[in-house]
């Protein structure tokens, strides 16, 4: 019993990553109809530029002008972490993307590998290949509850992200913004008649996407504190299967797929042996897809919509 | 006119090599090649590697030359920089053996480097010292390239030899990247080597990840579970401070053991206290180091400004069992086939060279026999000398 809590506790906290990330590529996906490959550099992205936020304000608390918290410094590195990350989102649209929105949807996918590709080596031609260290602002703090190990960070990760996705939920949900957001969704080429502007709503929701991408990156670097240029790669992959997995465009949906995927894969390493692992695990979502081929939420989609 | 110029350059440079070729013979030079990683990755070993040599040969010329069979011959380093590539290290070596006609080359450090150009070296009769290569194919079935360091699978039985005597562990735990040569290599030899002392099944969690995960919960949650003593983990420094990390957020206090992989001064930046009290094995230690390798620390540092790493120890020894090949040969002929293969000859035959990363034989294949030193990371975040640890 212990056993299988243990790797509860660890699934929750490694589905949040694949979760936050899958977002960002659900959203954009079903309103493009676009594969953000480089929606997992980003990610990357947004945990460097949380690194910098965070050492430079480190450093100007320790210089003793204004000394601040930590978690205030968490908080901060948070905020300007995704802010800063949604700007980047949104050029890599502007630039990269929106001149290819009538172009053959395999050269969008092939221009978001490039886009990836140039956000990893660029990082590394700038930044060299020397790991990086997220400095540990929260003091660890190991709770033992009826001999499950759960600590502060891991709380924190977990409840945090959940939040986030609660705040994208209700904004799709409840405002103006987010009733645009579906209704290109639902149609791309009526609804722009209406007086929505596709460039408006693509550009809200790469940014968007990004800075759930760049808190991701945060609670990475925080959980797992070594940064590499290369790091957003395979979890940016495995986020896309969750973001297909949950079905096209659904917020709850693309959260819950991370969270099944985090769960998968910590139990299948826990029970067989862990050289299966990702073997198993993706066997058995093949097999989900076999059976449910729109995902948990996805409605049935005509292509004929799309002209 | 054009073809006329040319001519004329034609003739006076095939007039410059006969006289060069007929002119009076200068004494020869003993030519040692450097193939080292200069730029590229990991310009700190390629930098550790000229210091190293460039520091020899200080001695060398203070002495007046080294001396062979009675005579004193002046010594050249030519220096060559691989940039950490396979390809330019091979073309390196065919550089420094055709037209530098070097005696013996010292380098490339890396396996990556050194196993293209140990081909590129056997295939041209022209004796190599490795210092830093652990890959069992570098030397392997090539009489004429050697190494100065132990090899990858030998920690694993040393680790297994230390952890028991030593502590009197009787169950071990191992987590390693399946999918990585080196790590695999170790994990494997560690489990036979553990296994046979203290029976089978005694390794009671063997467990494995993929390069580039990032996540270890599900397989560390298991190595608590196994009631292991202590955890093997022949990682990388950069996967080191995770696994680390992890397991002590898991509630694991156990010691926790690796190999030379983590010997980086990067380790301690990326894992802070968490790495602290934890032993590895590798080829030296400069803290707590005594005698001569304590000579060699101080001098260096002095010189260059910081402790040299295992790549610097490593390259000084080897150019001390370069130094005593070619002394031990006993003349040069200035016929560099003859002498090569005297040298290589002589590199083969020598026993017990007291370097200062430890005593070595050479075996049929070119390896060292030699021991391991276990490191213990002490409090302040040093890699301290802990323990000789031999086969």
């Amino acid at each position: 019993m212990t056993f299988f809590l243990q790797n509860l506790v660890n699934a929750l906290q490694w589905g949040s990553f694949y979760a936050l990330i899958a977002l960002g590529y659900s959203m954009v996906y079903s309103i493009l109809m676009l594969f953000n490959f480089a929606h997992g550099d980003i990610f990357m992205v947004g945990a460097y530029i949380g690194f910098f936020i965070s050492t430079g304000l480190v450093v100007f608390s320790a210089s003793g002008i204004l000394p601040l918290p930590n978690w205030l410094i968490l908080m901060l590195t948070i905020v300007f972490a995704m802010i800063a990350t949604s700007f980047l989102g949104m050029i890599v649209e502007r630039v990269a993307y929106r001149p290819l929105r009538d172009a053959p949807r395999a050269s969008v996918a092939v221009t978001a590998m490039m886009v990836g590709i140039i956000l990893e080596t660029g990082n590394l031609a700038l930044l060299g290949a020397r790991r990086r260290n997220f400095p540990a602002l929260i003091e660890m703090t190991t709770y033992k509850i009826g001999g499950v190990s759960v600590t502060n960070t891991r709380i924190m990760i977990v409840v945090l992200s959940v939040l986030l996705m609660l705040a994208l939920h209700l904004f799709i949900r409840r405002t103006k913004w987010g009733m645009a957001i579906r209704a290109m969704a639902y149609d791309y080429v009526v609804v722009p008649l209406m007086g929505v502007s596709v460039n408006t709503i693509t550009v809200l929701t790469f940014g968007i996407g990004s800075a759930l991408a760049a808190a991701a990156g945060i609670f990475f670097g925080i959980a797992y504190p070594v940064l590499e240029p290369y790091m957003g790669i395979l979890v940016g992959w495995k986020a896309f299967v969750a973001a297909i997995l949950g079905g096209r465009g659904s917020v709850p949906g693309a959260a819950l797929a991370g969270f099944l995927l985090g769960f998968i894969e910590i139990f299948v390493a826990a029970i067989f042996p862990s050289t299966l692992r990702d073997l198993i695990a993706y066997s058995i979502i093949l097999i989900i897809l076999t059976f449910r081929p729109h995902g948990f939420f996805g409605e049935a989609y005509s292509a004929r919509l799309r002209l | 006119m054009l073809k006329k110029i040319g001519l004329m350059i034609l003739a006076l440079s095939l007039v410059a090599t006969v006289i060069s070729g007929c002119g009076p013979k200068a004494p020869t030079t003993i030519k040692i090649g450097i193939n080292a990683e200069i730029t590229g990755d990991i310009p700190k070993v390629g930098e550790g590697t000229k210091y190293a040599a460039e520091m020899w040969l200080e001695d060398i010329k203070a002495a007046g030359g080294l001396e062979v069979g009675g005579k004193k011959y002046p010594v050249e380093l030519v220096i060559e920089d691989n940039e950490a590539k396979a390809e330019s290290a091979a073309a390196a070596t065919t550089k420094l053996i055709t037209q530098d006609q070097i005696l013996i080359m010292v380098g490339p450090q890396a396996s990556k480097q050194a196993i293209p150009a140990g081909e590129v070296a056997d295939a041209n009769a022209t004796p190599m010292i490795s210092p830093w290569s652990t890959n069992p194919r570098t030397t392997k079935d090539r009489p004429w390239v050697f190494r100065a360091c132990f090899l990858d699978p030998f920690q694993g039985t040393v680790v297994a030899k230390f952890s028991t005597e030593e502590f009197g562990f009787k169950k071990a735990a191992v987590l390693y990247d399946v999918a990585s040569d080196y790590p695999k290599g170790i994990a494997e030899f560690f489990k036979a080597a553990f296994e046979e002392i203290n029976g089978a099944g005694s390794v009671v969690a063997f467990e494995t990840f993929t390069t580039k995960d990032r996540d270890f919960s599900a397989q560390l949650t298991k190595i608590l579970a196994s009631g292991a003593e202590f955890l093997f983990t022949p990682q990388y420094y950069d996967e080191v401070p995770l696994i680390v990390k992890q397991a002590h957020e898991l509630g694991w206090d156990k010691p926790i053991m690796g190999s030379d992989a983590w010997g980086s001064a990067e380790l301690m930046t990326l894992c802070g206290d968490d790495c602290k009290g934890s032993f590895f094995s590798t080829h030296y230690a400069a803290k707590g180091a005594k005698g001569a390798t304590k000579e060699f620390i101080d001098r260096y540092n002095t010189k260059y400004g910081y402790v040299p790493d295992d790549v610097g120890a490593l390259t000084w020894d080897t150019m001390l069992i370069a130094q005593r090949a070619i002394q031990d040969c006993g003349k040069i002929t200035g016929d560099i086939k003859a002498d090569r293969k005297c040298v290589r000859d002589a590199l083969a035959k020598i026993k017990d060279f007291d370097g200062i990363t430890g005593k070595m034989t050479f075996t049929e294949e070119g390896d060292p026999i030699k021991c391991a030193v276990i490191v213990k990371i002490s409090d302040a975040g040093e890699f301290e000398f802990y323990k000789s640890a031999c086969p």
